[in-house]
């Protein structure tokens, strides 16, 4: 493999602690390395910004119900298609983009690794087929737990050990990252067309709450040490009022600690979060409480959370809270999609306009801000927009642009229609931080890398790490002429390496790269009950067999990274 | 001792069964039994082992004969026409595998070809409600195990989809339907007295070309507002109890089918059918589901979705692509004489296009790819038989509900033969050299 210098930019690696000092990066066989010989091909960067690649850690870009949105938005492709050039496809849409528009679009804002956030595990084999055909990034995916029956019957009995096997079993069965839990218990309810408001409310027949669901998958998550922890998307999103759920949802984690051998220090990821810090009563009393909120995430240190951040576009939400998509269609009486998954999970998809012209989706933008500027720990608060629920990833260099201007932010106070509800029920106006590009790294790169377990092999640019190297055309060292300035930079880059390989120059694809799918194999003890349970549920209630279920083979998974956990002892 | 194959999956209709057992000769080269299948899918796999199958391609004569030619030539016909024309049109998909779909993608790609699939003539107008209003749905085992009220409306799985009741909607004891049958309540709409119908508790006889009023009635009956005394050549009393039946259910769908989706008002029909299940949820927990036909017309709808937007009839020929429906769909183009060359894969248009556009497809450069001899291998210049997949090749499919499941190889094809990929595959590489693509 060829060698890389990438000489005289400013480098910002909070893996260590690098502040933008002037410093070469090399490259060598896909990793970094402290030196390369004189034949290495050099890249000036000379006035620019040098990061690692930016790894994703929530987005919906794979799978059944992101095939919905496309499928049922024909509106979404209008004026977005970019012809087949070079090596790459055709490519278009914009909350909703095809496979290779995605795998795109991330690299050239400088993103190599992505996580889809929600698996429906019965669909896998569909989700591994988009991933495949999703260029250039890494991606792994996050099967759903939270309203699972096996997870629901092991742990009305608290039966961590059954549900470490289970999760082991289908992790393997489904190539997946990571335990999501969405709307814990108010899924299941939902098939029933019910849900789950609180933490305390049963789930209908089994007899369980979704605190028990919470708790018990944390538990289990730590008794197999995976890289990643419970990653939630907490009851009662979206309505008035529910940072008290949150809270309560939060404080589940109180004198927990992770456990495990891949760095992770929470044992919580509360993933978008802006979603779930409202304050009020009803849409006319809507309120920011993003401070109640992170005044318990700044002390907590086991817990870690993504933003969420609301861009103002149209949009096409979709997520596994079957009954939220519902309550949205009623409210804006958008097309609704849904499905309900057997023993599993369910999803809903409805478009959302997040006009600047109503008050509540401008106090929504304020919240997502809010949580990022408020946060203490920017390695604990990473920068998401729940692609595309609160808005594209494609908005990531606009949000960064709002997090690190003041002024930025101000005008678009100015620009919004109810300027005066969102000065009144949120503190957005009276922020004055800006978040600095070591933060921006931090809430970008190194922060979600260690969240997720993998802050030994990305999101920084030590020695003996993958060579996911970005160069942004920004120069630090000179003021900021205009806010813009820093969106135009971080939109597209001027160079990008994944694992050693150039994918982007100027701005531009230049290479497909050598994409991964990053899943996790945890060993367990033989766990005969389990192995009995799950034939059961395939033979009497399943509409498929145990056999047609694994996602295996070079269809779905042509280049597998497996990370081993071994659970056994 | 004969082999025995277990968890093999059908490859004939939507319901995508994957629980057949086949037993093959001790050498594995013969299948022998098929068992759990219906008619149908056995006579899929044992059709596979007809002795006088077509097993080389076969060009048309100047004088209407057929000769014998090798994969390779068929290969560089194949790439020419498409390669060669202005606007070439890649049809059907509907019973091949995911992965061979990806790879008729490329080449309609770099062709700028219009890409389209059965839907067109089938559950199209279902996709175009869907992309008006939305669909509440779910995947079969939440019927299996949950409903406990069964519409099937303008479809006869008896004939059309015959396992898919004792395996999902009618017969089967699943968690909270552990009484079967009789835990269920089914209603069929159908102007016909069809076999379905005999099963049903009530059979809603509607009048033909009624049924977006009779939908629109139940939404009324629904709300208990004024109806006239017979709707759609039903009694309004019957009207009023099958809305009562419905909201007295804890988990319903409706199934439809072709009655509804190509009689007249098409998709306007679908979007009513959607909108009385999205009414019926503010009472209790509804879904609505499509009868898909071929057992991955699904699968090409996903894979034209994740690759270009669009679930059917898509254009490429612009270099980006389109998708309008009644001028990107396959008939219009070849009742407009828009497309100067056509390939047909794993579908039959011959069989089921009205005849004008048939004796469109005899007129220009044609290929069909096909297992079988089919009236569309009848008036296509090149016949291009290959593997059968699901039988002599895997690959993923998708059932009518979405759900992927990867299809087995039980038995070798015949020496030689290609399947789809493979061939699609020389294709493409021979286009790449043609259009000078790296």
């Amino acid at each position: 493999m060829s060698e890389f210098i990438i000489k005289n930019g400013h480098v910002f690696d909070p893996t260590q602690g690098i502040k933008g000092d002037k410093k070469d990066i090399a490259i060598k066989d896909g990793k970094i390395v402290d030196k390369v010989s004189g034949s290495a091909k050099t890249i000036d960067a000379k006035g620019k910004t040098v990061m690692a690649g930016a790894v994703e850690i929530h987005a919906h870009v794979a799978g059944p119900k992101v095939n919905v949105g496309r499928i049922y938005r024909p509106e979404d492709k209008l004026f977005t298609y970019m012809p087949k050039k070079g090596s790459q496809r055709m490519a278009g849409g914009f909350s909703i983009p095809t496979t290779f528009k995605t795998g795109y679009e991330y690299a050239k804002m400088g993103y190599t690794t992505a996580m889809e956030a929600a698996m429906p595990p019965l669909f896998s084999r569909h989700v591994h087929e988009e991933i495949r055909d999703t260029p250039i990034i890494d991606e792994g995916a996050y099967p759903v737990f939270g309203n699972n029956w096996f997870v629901l019957d092991y742990l009305k009995n608290d039966e961590i050990e059954n549900t470490a096997a289970y999760i082991a079993w289908l992790l393997r069965a489904t190539k997946g990252y990571a335990v999501k839990s969405v709307n814990p218990g108010g899924t299941e309810a939902w098939a029933w067309g019910l849900n789950c408001l609180s933490i305390h409310d049963p789930v209908p027949y089994f007899d369980i709450t979704p605190a028990e669901i919470t708790k018990g998958l944390m538990k289990a998550n730590e008794f197999l040490g995976l890289p990643h922890s419970l990653h939630i998307h907490p009851n009662n999103l979206g309505n008035p009022g529910n940072y008290e759920t949150t809270l309560d949802t939060l404080r589940l984690t109180e004198g927990m600690k992770a456990k495990n051998k891949f760095g992770r220090e929470q044992v919580l990821h509360l993933t978008h979060t802006q979603f779930h810090s409202y304050g009020g009563t009803n849409w006319g009393d809507f309120e920011s409480k993003a401070k109640e909120i992170m005044d318990f995430v700044n002390k907590a240190k086991n817990v870690t959370i993504d933003t969420g951040n609301v861009t103002l576009d149209e949009t096409t939400t979709m997520t596994a809270d079957g009954p939220f998509e519902h309550h949205l269609t009623e409210l804006n009486h958008l097309k609704w999609a849904n499905v309900d998954v057997e023993l599993e999970t369910a999803a809903g998809v409805v478009p959302y306009i997040y006009s600047p012209n109503i008050s509540v989706c401008a106090i929504q933008w304020a919240i997502g801000l809010e949580l990022g500027l408020m946060a203490k720990d920017p390695m604990r608060c990473y920068i998401t927009t729940d692609h595309p629920n609160a808005g594209p990833f494609t908005r990531y260099p606009r949000v960064i642009k709002w997090l690190m201007s003041a002024k930025a932010r101000e005008a678009q106070i100015n620009a919004f229609k109810h300027k005066d509800k969102v000065v009144n029920q949120t503190s957005i106006a009276g922020i004055d931080r800006e978040l600095s590009l070591y933060e921006i790294a931090q809430m970008t790169r190194a922060g979600p890398a260690k969240s997720l377990g993998l802050s030994s092999m990305i999101g920084g640019l030590k020695p003996g790490m993958d060579a996911d190297v970005v160069v942004y055309n920004f120069n630090p060292d000179k003021p900021v002429a205009k806010p813009d300035d820093i969106e135009a930079a971080f939109q597209r880059a001027a160079c990008v390496f994944k694992s050693g390989v150039q994918v982007v120059a100027d701005g531009e694809i230049v290479s497909n790269g050598n994409k991964r799918t990053i899943w996790v194999d945890a060993k367990t003890k033989e766990n005969p009950q389990v192995m009995r349970d799950i034939q059961e549920k395939f033979l009497k209630f399943y509409s498929m067999t145990q056999a047609n279920y694994e996602s295996i083979g070079h269809h779905f998974i042509p280049n597998p990274y497996a990370i081993e956990v071994d659970a056994r002892s | 001792m004969t082999k025995t194959m277990t968890d093999v999956v059908c490859p004939f209709c939507g319901t995508l069964c994957d629980d057949l057992e086949v037993s093959l000769s001790d050498d594995g080269k013969q299948i022998l039994e098929v068992y759990n299948a219906c008619v149908i899918g056995t006579e899929k796999f044992l059709h596979s082992q007809a002795k006088d199958r077509v097993t080389r391609p076969r060009m048309r004569q100047e004088d209407g004969s057929w000769k014998e030619v090798s994969y390779d030539e068929a290969v560089e016909y194949t790439a020419k026409i498409l390669a060669n024309a202005k606007k070439p049109l890649m049809y059907g998909w509907s019973s091949t595998n995911c992965e061979a779909q990806s790879v008729g993608h490329e080449i309609a790609e770099m062709c700028g070809a219009c890409v389209d699939n059965t839907a067109a003539v089938c559950h199209g107008t279902t996709l175009i409600a869907v992309q008006d209003i939305g669909i509440p749905s779910c995947t079969l085992g939440e019927i299996k195990n949950r409903a406990d009220r069964i519409i099937f409306w303008g479809c006869n799985p008896a004939h059309a989809h015959p396992r898919h009741m004792s395996r999902y909607s009618i017969y089967p004891r699943g968690f909270f339907t552990g009484k079967g049958h009789k835990s269920r309540k089914i209603v069929v709409v159908d102007p016909r007295v069809t076999d379905t119908a005999s099963l049903a508790d009530i059979h809603l006889q509607v009048e033909q070309g009624r049924d977006y009023e009779l939908l629109n009635a139940l939404r009324v009956a629904l709300n208990n507002e004024w109806l006239p005394d017979v709707v759609a050549g039903i009694p309004q009393e019957k009207i009023r109890e099958v809305a009562e039946v419905c909201k007295s259910g804890r988990f319903g769908i409706i199934f439809f089918g072709m009655g509804v989706t190509q009689s007249l008002s098409k998709n306007h029909n679908i979007d009513e059918a959607i909108a009385l299940t999205k009414h019926l949820n503010e009472f209790t927990k509804f879904s609505i589901m499509p009868m898909r036909g071929h057992y991955n017309v699904t699968g090409s709808g996903e894979v034209l979705a994740w690759q270009f937007g669009f679930p059917y009839s898509v254009d490429l020929s612009r270099g980006f692509a389109r998708y309008n429906p009644g001028d990107t769909s396959t008939i219009d183009l070849l009742l407009r004489g828009e497309v100067d060359a056509m390939l047909t894969i794993a579908s039959d248009p011959g069989a089921h296009f009205p005849i004008s556009a048939v004796k469109q497809i005899a007129k220009i450069p044609s290929v069909a790819i096909d297992p079988h001899l089919t009236p569309t291998t009848g008036v296509s210049k090149l016949h291009v038989p290959v593997a059968f997949v699901g039988v002599e090749v895997g690959g993923n499919a998708y059932r009518m509900d979405n759900v992927p499941i990867d299809t087995r190889k039980v038995v070798d094809p015949p020496a030689g033969m290609l399947t789809d990929e493979e061939f699609l595959t020389k294709v493409r590489d021979r286009v790449k050299q043609l259009k000078g693509v790296k």
